[in-house]
């Protein structure tokens, strides 16, 4: 009879499995550290931070046997073009919601590789609640107050764009913000997605904005550009912008999850695509990723409606912002991607309530269109930051005459490259 | 899904022709027989017009080979390829439908993740039936489908749509790569079903396939040329590429609608990689220098037909693409041939003659 496994064997197994919750492991005897090593190994669970973990205790037989082994720091490239180390990323989350804790341990085992700043809504009043083990800063309220001084600015952190102060903060070439009532989502195989690697192999891999591929992103495994693909755009060029989807309530605006209550998105499309140079597209903040250093200013707070909620289809701060990322974008010849990673997005809000609220930005938004589509830049806009500079002079010119809440928008965009670039300078 | 209590006709099953190009055999219409017997079929029928092509039994078609097209087109048929699948716009010029669907015979039936067999010809309908929206990306993709919908942020004034006028439908297993490509990966299959249908937006261009391809003949018909290609000229493997840069310059410029995506079939043959190296080799160079011509080509407003838009584009192929090498001039004579050749077929005092000469000839025509 085979003699069931005792309890430290289990301890071991769990820990192995649950490796992201440990962040020391000096206080494990030696000859269990060792057990625990081994199985790690066999698991095949041993990368860059597990390995630190191990290094860090010091012990002498573990360091042994790490280099009778011959491991080394080297992490394997999913594809050979880009080698991403974590401290490139930074996870900025705005908390509109006090208790993150469930929020947290979903995404856990993507997480918890990373750092993450975390951002609290100036408007919530409750003490927020965040799990341990995680590499985190958090800033509230009195840290927006030290930096942007609110009585001479119009620039509003409230709401969603708290998230805007992270952006801010972060001195990181990549970065993700995913909506606070977002957990991770099943693919089509019934595995979770990890929504930050996906993020992360889209900012990575080139995008290709000057002719449509029928196979989509080229760059994906298994597939390539099809025939009749001018070969002289095959290199593509870097991609600025990450789009990721939502599965369950898919971000839709109030009037049509109104109309049709019960719809929720339960479509899982397998494809990363790059939205044409020139299209515009409605950019949503739920799930995004971007490369801070190419078109980190561009990702602003502006626009705000005058009565501006705390459920997404009461805002559209982010729609605008994304028109200006995307004239940025085909500006300085960068990609926008659009597709893969999808998110589990949670219920949260009733749609009816939300179209009894009167918004006067919403038919606004219907006049920014053509000039979105029209707005030229200049040569001279080679930076993100000038090219922000250039279209909030247009917006005030040709929007704000129309309508003050423009005017105010132009201004805003001025404010935060200068607030972008003071920040940077400290 | 409920199922209707009577059997629901097929859609568009009067509307719509179903071209097939062929030099070989028409097996693979047995695998479509379930999807496809409803409706008539064009046979084009490549190379040697002394051989005699087999339709399985039951179809509905009519039959053309070269000799049917010498003389139905006259010296006009100098327009059309021979021996090269480009020969397939014949079949859209003769056609008396408002609908097209055309495929290769080398295309199957191929079956979604579930395992179910796809009903190819129907999602083309469907996409063929519901707007299109070039103006703005949905990220959602085609938001007439079902489960699908507008996303915040999609401006309300753009959601009626345009007028869908083409359908291209994409393969699995083999995939539709050139010939570097296929020689340097002759193993890749492409196995990822794509769960989407979306608008290329206006003002992107993309290389158009006709191995799965529908259109509405009315809205866009005279843009479908697929050019010179194949026997006696300097290219090949291209003719697909060149018909679906015109459409959608002709498209963008009308307003109109294009849309790729589901449908899959499922390809199984792979050509040999060698022999299309040196049909497109000289496509590849030449495409450096077409696609930034169809990217740079306005239309003036005064082109509000497609005959119209096509001719003016015909002659800013002689006049603009003309000097990289003489096959340009006789392309864009030749394109100017098929316009006259569809304006000639397709003016109402035609239509009943030349459907009268398809039944004549030794080539059968069947009714069911």
């Amino acid at each position: 009879m085979r003699n069931p496994p005792t309890l430290l064997s289990l301890a071991i197994d769990s820990a192995v499995i649950n490796f992201c919750r440990i962040s020391d492991l000096s206080f494990v005897p030696e000859h269990i550290l060792l057990e625990l090593f081994v199985r790690t190994l066999k698991a095949g669970k041993l990368n860059e931070k597990i390995l630190k973990l191990f290094i860090a205790t010091g012990k002498e037989e573990i360091l042994s046997v790490i280099e009778s082994l011959n491991i080394q720091h080297i992490l394997v490239p999913v594809l050979p073009t880009l080698i991403i180390k974590d401290d490139e990323v930074d996870i900025v989350i705005g908390a509109l919601q006090s208790d993150l804790t469930s929020f947290m341990e979903a995404w856990r085992p993507m997480f918890s590789r990373f750092h993450l700043i975390i951002v609290k809504d100036p408007d919530l009043k409750e003490e927020l609640k965040v799990p341990g083990g995680f590499n985190l800063n958090l800033y509230t309220k009195s840290d927006m107050d030290k930096v942007v001084d609110s009585s001479s600015s119009t620039i509003s952190f409230s709401g969603y764009s708290c998230r805007y102060f992270g952006y801010l903060m972060s001195r990181k070439k990549y970065i993700i913000s995913i909506d606070d009532d977002c957990i991770p989502a099943k693919d089509s195989k019934g595995e979770l997605i990890d929504a930050v690697a996906q993020h992360i192999t889209n900012l990575t891999t080139p995008a290709t904005p000057f002719f449509f591929n029928t196979l989509y992103d080229p760059f994906s495994e298994g597939t390539d550009f099809v025939r009749g693909y001018p070969f002289s755009l095959r290199s593509g060029v870097e991609c600025g912008l990450s789009c990721g989807l939502w599965l369950n309530l898919a971000d839709y605006d109030a009037p049509t999850q109104a109309l049709k209550p019960s719809a929720r998105n339960s479509r899982y499309v397998d494809a990363v695509l790059t939205v044409p140079a020139r299209t515009m597209l409605p950019l949503s903040g739920i799930n995004i990723a971007f490369n801070n250093e190419l078109v980190g200013p561009t990702l602003l707070p502006a626009f705000r409606l005058a009565k501006e909620g705390k459920f997404r289809w009461e805002t559209v701060e982010d729609i605008w912002t994304g028109m200006c990322a995307k004239v940025v974008c085909d500006h300085l010849r960068l990609g926008v991607k659009s597709g893969l990673p999808y998110v589990w997005r949670q219920e949260r809000g009733n749609a009816v309530e939300s179209l009894k609220k009167e918004w006067e930005g919403v038919q606004l938004m219907e006049e920014v269109v053509p000039f979105f589509q029209s707005v030229r830049l200049s040569e001279a806009a080679v930076t993100a930051e000038d090219c922000i500079a250039e279209i909030a002079a247009s917006v005030k010119e040709q929007l704000g005459r129309s309508n003050p809440m423009f005017a105010r928008a132009a201004e805003n965009m001025v404010e935060w490259i200068k607030l972008w670039k003071q920040v940077r300078s400290l | 899904m409920s199922k209707p209590a009577t059997p629901v006709a097929p859609p568009l099953k009067d509307e719509l022709d179903i071209v097939i190009p062929t030099i070989r055999n028409l097996d693979f219409l047995e695998m479509w027989r379930p999807f496809f017997q409803p409706y008539h079929l064009i046979i084009v029928q490549d190379g040697d017009p002394t051989k005699t092509i087999k339709v399985p039994e039951g179809f509905d078609y009519e039959l053309y080979n070269r000799n049917d097209i010498n003389r139905i087109l006259g010296p006009k048929a100098s327009c059309i390829s021979f021996k090269d699948s480009a020969c397939r716009c014949f079949g859209f010029l003769v056609s008396k439908k408002k609908y097209i669907f055309t495929i290769d015979d080398d295309c199957f039936v191929a079956k979604d993740p579930t395992g179910k067999e796809i009903n190819a010809l129907q999602q083309h309908i469907q996409n063929l039936l519901t707007p299109s929206t070039p103006f703005f990306f949905n990220t959602l993709y085609d938001p007439f489908r079902d489960g699908a919908d507008f996303v915040r942020g999609y401006p309300f004034s753009m959601r009626e749509g345009v007028p869908t006028a083409v359908s291209h439908g994409l393969w699995l297993n083999i995939p539709d790569y050139d010939a570097p490509t296929q020689l340097v990966k002759p193993l890749e299959r492409n196995t990822r079903y794509v769960d989407a249908v979306l608008t290329i937006p206006k003002g992107t261009l993309f290389p158009m396939c006709g191995m799965n391809l529908a259109f509405d003949r009315e809205l866009i018909g005279p843009a479908m040329y697929f050019g010179l290609m194949g026997d006696g000229q300097p290219i090949g493997r291209y003719d697909d590429m060149w018909a679906g840069w015109c459409t959608k310059v002709i498209t963008d410029h009308l307003g109109l609608g294009v849309k790729t995506g589901l449908p899959y079939i499922w390809h199984s043959k792979a050509s040999n990689p060698f022999v299309n190296l040196k049909k497109e080799y000289k496509g590849i160079y030449w495409q450096e220098d077409i696609i930034p011509f169809f990217q740079s080509v306005t239309l003036p407003k005064e082109c509000t037909t497609v005959q119209k838009c096509y001719t003016e584009l015909s002659k800013l192929v002689k006049e603009k693409l003309g000097p990289i090498d003489p096959y340009f001039q006789k392309l864009a004579d030749a394109m100017v041939t098929w316009i006259d050749a569809w304006d000639e077929l397709n003016s109402p005092a035609q239509s009943a003659p030349a459907a009268a000469d398809a039944k004549k000839d030794g080539s059968s025509s069947k009714k069911k």
